[in-house]
């Protein structure tokens, strides 16, 4: 089964190899994986996305959790929780009918054109991986360029919070 | 720390100096070079700290790990970069699968030239990273201090393991005043300091209930300095107890109670009541493979207890109904608290039953082996061990055949007594543990038991022996095989021996003598006893004992890899009722 795993580690050199390297070391999949610093800039929180039974999923959290650099994780999975990942598309738009088009879609599924030259549209999106994949395959596949996904972030609904 | 209100700035090298003697270590054992030349002058200016030459930095990461393993201090080793860092390696494993404390200083490039490929660089964090508990770089001279107190709080608290330090050689030579922190405070890292109380009373009443009960107990007692506890808790109980190999000592060997190893080489009655039970109560131990055979056929009619300092060693490999996170020996003492409490006592009839049901296991006699034959059987030479030093050696092994009959033959009583290398499997371990163990008991018989293979591995060592006239009785068991791997091709290879023949061994006798030490050959059963007594007398000499035995000898009982741990082989001629 996936999961959605949040985790908050000090923001140090080297703790996100700790992480990449327990999961090749162990065997376990990294579906994506997505870190940055919070608002407290000591402390990182990544999103990572993995697959397995419930008991490769207690063994990764336990695992993550004996790193010495993590401070707290949640398993977003067992609850209400919200997820959302962002993509840039560069499509090909060389005729007034696929600007048109590309244009509706893009309405459609509530995202932006960023950028606009004479050969392209740049959209920016966010939703769920599946409303992303949606939209990709909505378009013509020669008309796009470059995909670029941000990985998933998710955090829980209503009153549950992981912070230190 | 007298200082740390002094303002003096001093060298990186120095701080690093000063925070071991602040950790209050003795030896480091350790090996020169370019980065940590820096380090290795301010050792020179003092006297705190005992420095060991080792002739190789596998022997010094080994030599801290047999100190930490014999005192239950952290061990401290010291090595230059590059091929220092990689040589270090092997230890460094060895001590994270048996969860030992150690604190390994590499050297490290100029930061400066980190990354550009210098002269002996290599990414020492990134290499140790797998086999590390944790590890550092420091790159300013001011976080030197309380890394090194971070690297000793680590290694030494929660499930033990080995921290490496790699220092840049400029950190060594920048300036910085001294200010060690008594106490550290870490957000990220808080090891437990008890059990859950509810789980404990659920345990305690489990155990009561039990009609067929057993305690499975491994490494952790010994590391969490739990045999009081133990030895109380299976006395008040009237269990049987089985030990792993890395948890032998911390129940006496020579007690009733006790059924022998289990596991692999276990007794037959050890695994038998493994798979008889109906209560399981595991302690310390971690369900290694080695432990438990094939998972499917593991413990069927059994409900499972689970005391370990580590929650990530609960529920791995096998599944648990009452598990227990926290310190063994707290919770030890709560849990026999909590069994006093209720005021019940065993089931006296079932206990009676099943004492009886083990006794039958017992008569099998599954150690038994050949006491007539003309060649020396490696058994016997570690009875006669165990009967002329009277148990109180302190023995360290390496990894084989002659690890196994060791720990089947030689009765350990007290904890810190046996060292080996159980998780991975080092060949070569024996004898640079036993320098670090010597170093800590000085007046101890300390004796290696290796094997002809084994013991090459970090031969050169001898040399560090002799450097410090360390008196270490080492008994090699030479068979011209690779015997665990011989073995193996015999019962599972149509005896192929490929590659387990060494043709071309050295003289041993003359190899001690070439690096000072004195050498013995052993060839008939009837020398053993007297060389035996003639080495042990020599208190302040290395022997080193060749003992020429039989070639075929195989180790007894077996459970085979993917076997259950009731479906052993007690040898080729015996079959099983």
């Amino acid at each position: 089964m996936r999961h959605t795993i949040s985790i908050l580690l000090e923001n140090e050199a080297g703790a996100l190899s700790r992480v990449a390297g327990l999961f090749s070391a162990r065997g376990y999949n990294i579906e994506s994986l997505t870190v940055a610093p919070t608002e407290d800039s000591s402390i990182s929180r990544m999103t990572l996305v993995t697959r397995g039974s419930d008991e490769i999923i207690e063994q990764i959290t336990k695992q993550l959790n004996k790193l010495i650099e993590v401070i707290k994780l949640i398993d977003l999975t067992e609850g209400g929780h919200i997820e959302r990942e962002l993509i840039l598309v560069k499509i090909n738009v060389a005729s007034v009918n696929q600007r048109e088009e590309i244009k509706r879609l893009v309405d459609i599924f509530r995202g932006r054109i960023i950028d606009v030259s004479d050969a392209n549209y740049t959209v920016e999106m966010t939703g769920t991986g599946e409303k992303l994949d949606a939209f990709i395959k909505a378009i013509e596949p020669p008309l796009i360029v470059e995909v670029v996904r941000s990985g998933v972030s998710g955090i829980a609904r209503g009153n549950i919070s992981l912070r230190v | 720390m007298s200082e740390a209100n002094n303002v003096e700035m001093i060298l990186g090298a120095e701080i690093f100096v000063k925070a071991l003697a602040a950790e209050e270590v003795e030896y480091v054992f350790g090996y020169p070079g370019g980065v940590v030349l820096h380090i290795y002058d301010a050792i020179f200016k003092q006297d705190k700290i005992q420095h060991i030459l080792v002739r190789h930095e596998q022997g010094a990461v080994h030599a801290a790990d047999g100190y930490a393993r014999a005192t239950g201090k952290p061990g401290v080793a010291l090595v230059t970069s590059g091929p220092g860092a990689t040589n270090a390696i092997t230890g460094i494993a060895t001590a994270y699968m048996d969860s030992i404390p150690l604190v390994v200083i590499t050297g490290q490039v100029h930061t400066a030239l980190i990354g550009n490929d210098a002269f002996q660089e290599v990414d020492a964090v990134g290499i140790s990273r797998p086999c590390v508990k944790h590890n550092f770089l420091v790159k300013d001279v001011n976080d030197l201090a309380t890394t090194m107190k971070k690297a000793f709080y680590i290694a030494t608290t929660g499930r033990p393991g080995p921290v490496v330090v790699d220092i840049p050689k400029d950190v060594t030579i920048n300036k910085a005043p001294f200010e060690y922190p008594d106490t550290i405070e870490m957000r990220s890292y808080k090891p437990m300091v008890a059990g859950d109380l509810g789980q404990i009373r659920q345990a305690a009443e489990m155990m009561l209930s039990a009609k067929r009960p057993i305690l499975y107990t491994g490494g952790g007692v010994v590391l969490g300095n739990a045999a009081k506890e133990l030895t109380e808790l299976t006395r008040l109980l009237g269990y049987p107890i089985t030990q792993t190999l890395m948890g032998l000592g911390a129940y006496p060997a020579t007690d009733p109670q006790f059924i022998g190893m289990l596991g692999m080489h276990g007794t037959y009655e050890a695994n038998m009541a493994m798979h008889e039970c109906d209560v399981l109560v595991a302690i310390g131990a971690r369900f290694d493979d080695r432990i438990t055979g094939d998972l499917e056929k593991f413990c069927p009619y059994a409900k499972i207890i689970h005391l370990d300092i580590d929650p990530a060693s609960i529920s791995k490999n096998v599944k648990v109904d009452v598990p227990i996170v926290g310190p063994v020996d707290i919770v030890l003492q709560d849990l026999i608290k909590a069994i006093k409490e209720t005021g019940q006592q065993p089931d006296s009839d079932a206990l009676a039953a099943w004492w009886g049901q083990i006794d039958t296991w017992r008569a099998t006699d599954c150690l038994r082996y050949d006491r007539n034959s003309e060649l020396i059987k490696p058994q016997f030479v570690l009875e006669k061990l165990y009967e002329l030093t009277e148990g109180n050696a302190i023995v360290t092994s390496d990894v084989g055949q002659h690890q196994m009959f060791t720990a089947q033959f030689y009765k350990f009583d007290r904890p810190r007594r046996w060292i080996c290398s159980g998780g991975l499997g080092t060949m070569g371990f024996g004898l640079p543990a036993a320098m670090g163990v010597q170093f800590a008991f000085p007046n101890d018989t300390v004796v290696c038991v290796s094997g002809d293979a084994s013991i090459q591995m970090c031969i050169q060592e001898l040399s560090t022996c002799k450097q410090f006239d360390l008196p270490i009785k080492i008994i090699t068991l030479n068979n011209r095989y690779l015997g665990m791997v011989r073995q193996w091709q015999e019962l599972f290879y149509d005896k192929r021996y490929s590659h387990t023949y060494v043709d071309a061994l050295p003289d041993f006798v003359k190899l001690a003598d070439s690096y000072g030490h004195i050498g013995m050959r052993i060839d008939k059963p009837s020398e053993v006893e007297r060389a035996l007594k003639e080495a042990l007398a020599m208190k302040d000499r290395l022997v080193l004992m060749d003992f020429a035995i039989d070639q075929g000898e195989n180790v007894y009982p077996m459970v085979a890899a993917g076997k259950g741990q009731n479906e052993m082989l007690l040898s080729p001629e015996r079959e099983l009722a």
